[in-house]
C-alpha cells in the first residue's frame, strides 16, 4: 500500500495468492519423512534426531536448505525468469548429465553422482526440472500444435534426450520417470491411444515371460480384430475402412514382433540385476542372489504393521535393520511398519492431495506455461509415488528412486522443493495479476 | 463431472493410487502371512554357515578341508541377570572371564547395540553338548555350529593363506558380510574368496516376549539353505611341496618348481614359512610371526627382490645370438677375469681358456659374458650404446623380467630391469658399457623374483616360450583366465636355445675336469640341465642360486632355488633343486646321503 496519494488496486497478498493446501502437504511430507528417517537410522542407542553423524541429522540440515530454496523462489526470484531460463538451463543440465558419466563417482555400478567433498549431487534430479521447464516453454508457444509432426518430434526430443543420457549413466530407474511426461502430452492433445499402446506393450511383455506363447499372440490378434471391427462400424467410406484395416495389421505385426523380441530384450538388452528384479517380481525365480530378499523383507516390515502400526520407534524390522536402504529408497517400510495402514493411507493421501491440487491449479492457469509446467510436476510426483511405493510392496520391480521429499537425500529434496515452489510461484503470479 | 482430459487423467492417477492402497490393505490387514503379532515380537535369524570350498592339490589330495567347530554367541542386549558360575561351568570357563566379558559389553554397549558378539570360539564338542542342554537358562546366549579349516598336509602354508573373522575394514569393503563371518585374508583363501565362501543360509524363527524361539516363521517359507563353497583344484603337488619345505628347513630363501609345458606351479616354498597348524588359528600366532626377523609371513617367491647372478648369463647369451653379435663358435680369452680400463678387472674363477659359448655357460665364465654383453651394447647397427641398451632391455622384458608375470598369486611383484633413463640420471648422460658391466653377469641394478628365475628355467626348457605361472587349475567348478593357456614367446628364436640347453647340460654332466659348475645336480639316469649362480649380496654372504630342468627332451619340471647367504650356487641351491627334480620324476630319492646333509644343515644363525 502506498502511503497516501492515489489508492492502487489492492495488492493481493500471500494469503490470497498462494495455494496453501500445496504448502501444507509439502510441509507435512517433509516433516513426516524426517521423523521416519530418524526411526529408520535409529539403532539401539537413541541418538538425537539432530545428530549430524546420521542421516536424520543430515536431513535436518537439508530441510533447512530446502526452506531457504522455497523462500528464495517465492520472494526473491521474478517468476518470469523460469520461462526465460528454460532453454539455457536445459542445455547446461544436459552437459552436466554427460559430464557426470566421465567425471562422476561410481555408486553401485552407475556413474550419476558428482561428489564435492561430503556433498554429493545428482544432475538427473535437476534434469526433471529443466526438462519440465523447456517442455512448458516450447509447448506454450503461440502456434504450437502437437498434431504437426515437426512440433511433435521436437517435443519428443526434449523428453528423450535427457532420458537417453540417464540410461547411459546406468540409472534406468530415474529414466523411467520420464515416461510420465506422456500424461502431459495427453493433456495437451496427444491421442489417448499412445498411452493404451504403452500399456499394451507392457502387458504383452509380461505375458510373454509368464505364459505360454499363444496367450500374448492371441491377445494381439484379438485386439487387432476388435480395432478393425469397431472402426469399421463407425466409418462409412471405403477409404477409412482400408485405413482401419491397415492400422489393425500394423498393430498386429508390432504385437507379434514384440512377443518374439521379448526373449531377446530380456536376456541380451537388460542387465543382469534388472533381469533378476523382473524375474522376482513376476515370480519366475525364487530369490536369486538376494534380490527377492529385499522385497520380502520390505513386505514383511510393511505387512507386520497391521492397521494401527507398532507405534513410532517401535518397529522391530526397522530397528534390526533387516531392510536395506531403509532411510532412502525403502523409507516407506518404516511408515508401513510403525504407522500401519493408517499411516500408509495418510502418506499416500498427502501425495494424492498434492498432485490433485497441482493439477487443479494448473488447469485453472491462464498461461500455457504455468499449466504445462504444473502437469509436468504432477506427472513426475505421480511416477515417483507409484514406482517407489509399488516397489516396496512388490507391485513394481525394484527401481532405486526416492519417495519425493520423504526419502533421505539432499539432492532429491532440494530439487523437488525447487520444482514445487517454481509452480507455487508461477501460480501465485497468476492469482496476483489476473 | 465433465469428461475432459484433466478429469480423465485424474481418474487414471486415482486408479493407480487405489491399486497401491488395495495392495497395502491386503498385506497389512487381510493377509496375515506378513503378520508378526503386534506385541513387539520379531523374527530371529539363525544363520547356517556353508562349508567353505575344499582346496585340492593336482593329484586330488586335500590340502585344505573342513571340520566342525562350535562357537558360543551372545547378544548383550538380551542378557538379563544370570547365574555366572553356572554358565561358566557349562562353558568350561571361569566366572571371572564371563564377568570381564560382560563388563566389556556394558562399556561398549552403544557400539554393539543389538549386535551379536562371539563369546567363545571353537569350543570342544562335549562343552557344546553340555551347554545345549542348559541353553534355555541363559537368554541372550546361543551356540552356533560352523565349519573351520583343517589341513591334512603340512604343505603350502604361505600359498594357502588363512581365514579369519571379518574386521571393520573388511565390512566396509564388503558390505555383504556380517560380523562373525569369515573371510580369506591372504594367499589362495583371499584370491579365491568368491568361489570358496559359498552362500550363508538362514532359518527364520519367531520369538516370544520372553525371548524364546517359538516356531519357524511361515513354516520356513522364507528360509534359505546354505550353498557350499566351490572347490578349488590347485596345480601344487602336495608331496613335492612338503618335500621342498623339509629341504628348506633351516635355510632362508625360495624354491619354485614349474611344469614348463603348462606353466603350472608344482611347488613353491618360501622359507622360513608358516606351518599349516599355524594357519588354523592364525590370530594366536600373528604377533610372534610378524615380529620374527626372518619374516615368515613374507612370500619371498613372488615378493622378494634379488640379483639373479650368473643364471642371467643365459639371457645375455641368447640375446647376443639373436642379435648376431654372438655366434656359438666365437671364443674369448679369460685369465681370471675381464679387464675394463683404469686397471679394473671383473674377476673370474679358474677354468680352461679360451672358451666357446657352450663351455662358457657350463663353466659360468664371467669374462666371456662381459664380451657378450659388450658386443650387444656396441653393436654398430644401433647409433649409440643407449639405443642398443633399449633394444637389450626389450629382449629382457620378453623373458618375463622387469614386471609381474601376471600369475594368479596375490601381490606378485615384478623386480626391476633398469632403463636407459635411469643410467642417464646416474651418469649424467655419459655412460657406456664399462659403467654397467655388472649387468653382464646378472649383478648391478637388476633385481628379479624367484618365480621369474623359475620361469626362465621353463623358458629354456621350452626353447623360447613360457606359460604364465599359476597355481589354480581348471576344474568342474572354476575356470581359469584364458591368458594362462596362451604361449608367451620371447623375442629370441627357438633355434638359438639349443646351444643354451647344451651348455646347461654340460654344466651338470660335463665332468669336473672341464670346469662344470653344477655337478651336484646330476641324477643317475636323468638328463638334468642346469645353471648355477652366485649372486653378490650387499647385505652379507653371497646368495646361492640354481635353475634347472629335466629331462632334457620334453622337460616335465623346471626348478629355481634361491638360498640367501649360502655361498656358492653349487653348494646349496644346486642339490636342493636337484633333489626336488629326482623326487618329482622318480617318486623317490636314492641319493639319501645328499638328502641327509641338506636336511640336517641349518644356515640360519
Amino acid at each position: 500500500m502506498m502511503p497516501g496519494g492515489i489508492q492502487h488496486a489492492p495488492d493481493r497478498g500471500l494469503k490470497h495468492t498462494v495455494d496453501w493446501r500445496i504448502i501444507v502437504c509439502f510441509l507435512l511430507i517433509v516433516l513426516f519423512g524426517w521423523l521416519n528417517i530418524y526411526a529408520a537410522v535409529r539403532s539401539a542407542e537413541p541418538a538425537s534426531i539432530f545428530d549430524s553423524r546420521f542421516n536424520c541429522g543430515k536431513q535436518a540440515i537439508w530441510i533447512g536448505a530446502a526452506f531457504l530454496v522455497a523462500i528464495l523462489v517465492l520472494f526473491v526470484f521474478n517468476p518470469n525468469v523460469w520461462e526465460a531460463a528454460a532453454m539455457p538451463a536445459y542445455a547446461v543440465v544436459c552437459v552436466l548429465l554427460v559430464a557426470v558419466i566421465f567425471l562422476g563417482e561410481a555408486t553401485k555400478g552407475s556413474h550419476s553422482w558428482f561428489s564435492f567433498g561430503p556433498v554429493k549431487f545428482q544432475p538427473a534430479e535437476l534434469s526433471k526440472i529443466t526438462t519440465s521447464l523447456l517442455l512448458a516453454a516450447y509447448m506454450s508457444r503461440p502456434n504450437f500444435k502437437l498434431g504437426v509432426p515437426r512440433y511433435f518430434w521436437r517435443t519428443a526430443a526434449i523428453i528423450l534426450l535427457p532420458m537417453l543420457i540417464i540410461v547411459a549413466e546406468s540409472e534406468t530407474g530415474s529414466a523411467l520417470v520420464y515416461v510420465g511426461f506422456i500424461f502431459v502430452l495427453y493433456r495437451e492433445g496427444l491421442s489417448g491411444w499412445y498411452i493404451a499402446i504403452i500399456g499394451m506393450a507392457i502387458l504383452l511383455f509380461v505375458l510373454s515371460l509368464t505364459t505360454p506363447l499363444w496367450v500374448p499372440l492371441l491377445l494381439s490378434l484379438a485386439c487387432a480384430a476388435a480395432w478393425y471391427f469397431s472402426s469399421r462400424r463407425v466409418s462409412r467410406s471405403l477409404r477409412m475402412r482400408r485405413s482401419a484395416l491397415r492400422q489393425s495389421l500394423i498393430g498386429l505385426a508390432a504385437g507379434v514382433a514384440l512377443v518374439f523380441a521379448t526373449d531377446f530384450l530380456f536376456h541380451h538388452v537388460l542387465k543382469e540385476h534388472q533381469r533378476a528384479r523382473i524375474e522376482v517380481l513376476l515370480g519366475l525365480k525364487e530369490d536369486p542372489s538376494g534380490i527377492g530378499y529385499n522385497v520380502k523383507q520390505s513386505m514383511i516390515a510393511i505387512g507386520s504393521g497391521g492397521f494401527f502400526g507398532k507405534g513410532y520407534l517401535s518397529g522391530t524390522q526397522t530397528t534390526y535393520g533387516f531392510v536395506p536402504e531403509q532411510s532412502t529408497d525403502f523409507i516407506f517400510c518404516t511408515v508401513g511398519e510403525e504407522w500401519g495402514f493408517l499411516g500408509s493411507l495418510f502418506v499416500i493421501g498427502l501425495y494424492g492431495l498434492l498432485i490433485w491440487r497441482i493439477v487443479e491449479d494448473a488447469e485453472r492457469a491462464r498461461q500455457g506455461f504455468t499449466r504445462i509446467y504444473g502437469y509436468c510436476l504432477a506427472s513426475c510426483l505421480f511416477m515417483h509415488l507409484v514406482i517407489n511405493i509399488g516397489m516396496t510392496i512388490g507391485l513394481v520391480p525394484v527401481i532405486g528412486i526416492p519417495l519425493p521429499m520423504f526419502s533421505y537425500g539432499g539432492s532429491s529434496l532440494l530439487s523437488f522443493t525447487l520444482m514445487i515452489f517454481i509452480f507455487v510461484a508461477l501460480n501465485r503470479q497468476e492469482n496476483k495479476y489476473f | 463431472m465433465e469428461a475432459n482430459r484433466k478429469n480423465k487423467l485424474l481418474i487414471g492417477f486415482g486408479v493407480a493410487v487405489a491399486v497401491l492402497l488395495v495392495k497395502l490393505f491386503v498385506i497389512q490387514i487381510v493377509d496375515d502371512r506378513f503378520k508378526v503379532s503386534a506385541s513387539n515380537n520379531s523374527m530371529v535369524y539363525n544363520y547356517t554357515y556353508p562349508p567353505r570350498g575344499v582346496i585340492y592339490d593336482r593329484n586330488g589330495m586335500i590340502l585344505v578341508g573342513n571340520k566342525i567347530s562350535y562357537d558360543i554367541l551372545v547378544t548383550p542386549r538380551e542378557v538379563g541377570p544370570f547365574d555366572t558360575v553356572g554358565l561358566a561351568a557349562a562353558l568350561d570357563t571361569t566366572a571371572d572371564f564371563l564377568r570381564e566379558k560382560m563388563a566389556y559389553y556394558q562399556k561398549y554397549r552403544t557400539r554393539i547395540g543389538w549386535r551379536t558378539e562371539v563369546l567363545l570360539k571353537q569350543i570342544k564338542s562335549e562343552t557344546y553338548l553340555r551347554f545345549a542342554e542348559e541353553e534355555f537358562l541363559y537368554p541372550g546366549f546361543k551356540s552356533q555350529v560352523r565349519c573351520i579349516r583343517e589341513y591334512p598336509f603340512n604343505a603350502g602354508g604361505n600359498l594357502l593363506g588363512y581365514i579369519s573373522e571379518v574386521n571393520d575394514q573388511d565390512l566396509q569393503r564388503h558390505p555383504d558380510y556380517r560380523r562373525g563371518d569369515y573371510i580369506g585374508k591372504t594367499g589362495l583363501e583371499a584370491v579365491r574368496e568368491e568361489d570358496l565362501r559359498g552362500e550363508k543360509g538362514y532359518h527364520i524363527y519367531l520369538r516370544d516376549s520372553r525371548n524364546r524361539l517359538q516356531h519357524a516363521y511361515r513354516d520356513g517359507e522364507f528360509d534359505k539353505d546354505a550353498v557350499p563353497g566351490r572347490e578349488i583344484v590347485t596345480t601344487i603337488d602336495a608331496r613335492l611341496q612338503q618335500y621342498g619345505q623339509e629341504l628348506m628347513r633351516g635355510k632362508v630363501g625360495s624354491v619354485v618348481a614349474i611344469e614348463p609345458s603348462s606353466g603350472e606351479i608344482l611347488a613353491m616354498v618360501s622359507s622360513p614359512g608358516i606351518d599349516v597348524d599355524v594357519l588354523a588359528d592364525f590370530g594366536k600366532h600373528y604377533d610372534k610371526l610378524s615380529a620374527s626377523r626372518y619374516k615368515p609371513l613374507f612370500n619371498r617367491t613372488v615378493q622378494g627382490f634379488y640379483p639373479p647372478g650368473s643364471v642371467f648369463k643365459l639371457v645375455n647369451g641368447l640375446i647376443g645370438l639373436q642379435e648376431g653379435t654372438l655366434r656359438p663358435e666365437m671364443q674369448y680369452p679369460c685369465s681370471m677375469g675381464f679387464p675394463y680400463g683404469n686397471g679394473h678387472k671383473l674377476g673370474c674363477h679358474a677354468h680352461s681358456s679360451p672358451l666357446a659359448l657352450r663351455d662358457a655357460i657350463a663353466t659360468s665364465c664371467n669374462g666371456y659374458f662381459c664380451y657378450v654383453f659388450r658386443n650387444i651394447l656396441e653393436n654398430p647397427k644401433y647409433g649409440s650404446t643407449r639405443d642398443a641398451f633399449d633394444v637389450w632391455r626389450d629382449y629382457v622384458l620378453s623373458f618375463g623380467f622387469g614386471a609381474p608375470l601376471g600369475s594368479d598369486f596375490p601381490a606378485e611383484k615384478g623386480g626391476n630391469i633398469p632403463t636407459s633413463g635411469r643410467y642417464d640420471k646416474i651418469y649424467r648422460k655419459h655412460w657406456r658399457f664399462s659403467n654397467i658391466i655388472s649387468l653382464s653377469i646378472g649383478q648391478g641394478e637388476i633385481t628379479v623374483t624367484p618365480l621369474q628365475i623359475a620361469n626362465l628355467a621353463a623358458i629354456v626348457a621350452n626353447r623360447g616360450y613360457y606359460y604364465i605361472p599359476h597355481i589354480v587349475r581348471d576344474s568342474d567348478h572354476v575356470t581359469i583366465d584364458e591368458k594362462y593357456r596362451r604361449k608367451q614367446y620371447t623375442k629370441v628364436d627357438a633355434k638359438y636355445f639349443d646351444i643354451a640347453v647344451d651348455g646347461m647340460y654340460m654344466a651338470v654332466n660335463g665332468g669336473g675336469s672341464a670346469g662344470a659348475t653344477a655337478l651336484a645336480a646330476a641324477i643317475p639316469g636323468i638328463e638334468v640341465c642346469g645353471k648355477t649362480g652366485t649372486a653378490q649380496n650387499p647385505h652379507g654372504k653371497d646368495n646361492s642360486v640354481f635353475i634347472c630342468f629335466a629331462p632334457r627332451e620334453n622337460p616335465r619340471i623346471a626348478v629355481a632355488a634361491y638360498i640367501e647367504n649360502a655361498g656358492f650356487g653349487a653348494t646349496w641351491a644346486c642339490p636342493i633343486a636337484s633333489l626336488l627334480v629326482e623326487r618329482y620324476l622318480t617318486g623317490t630319492v636314492l641319493r639319501t646321503d645328499v638328502e641327509r646333509r641338506i636336511k640336517n644343515t641349518s644356515l640360519m644363525r
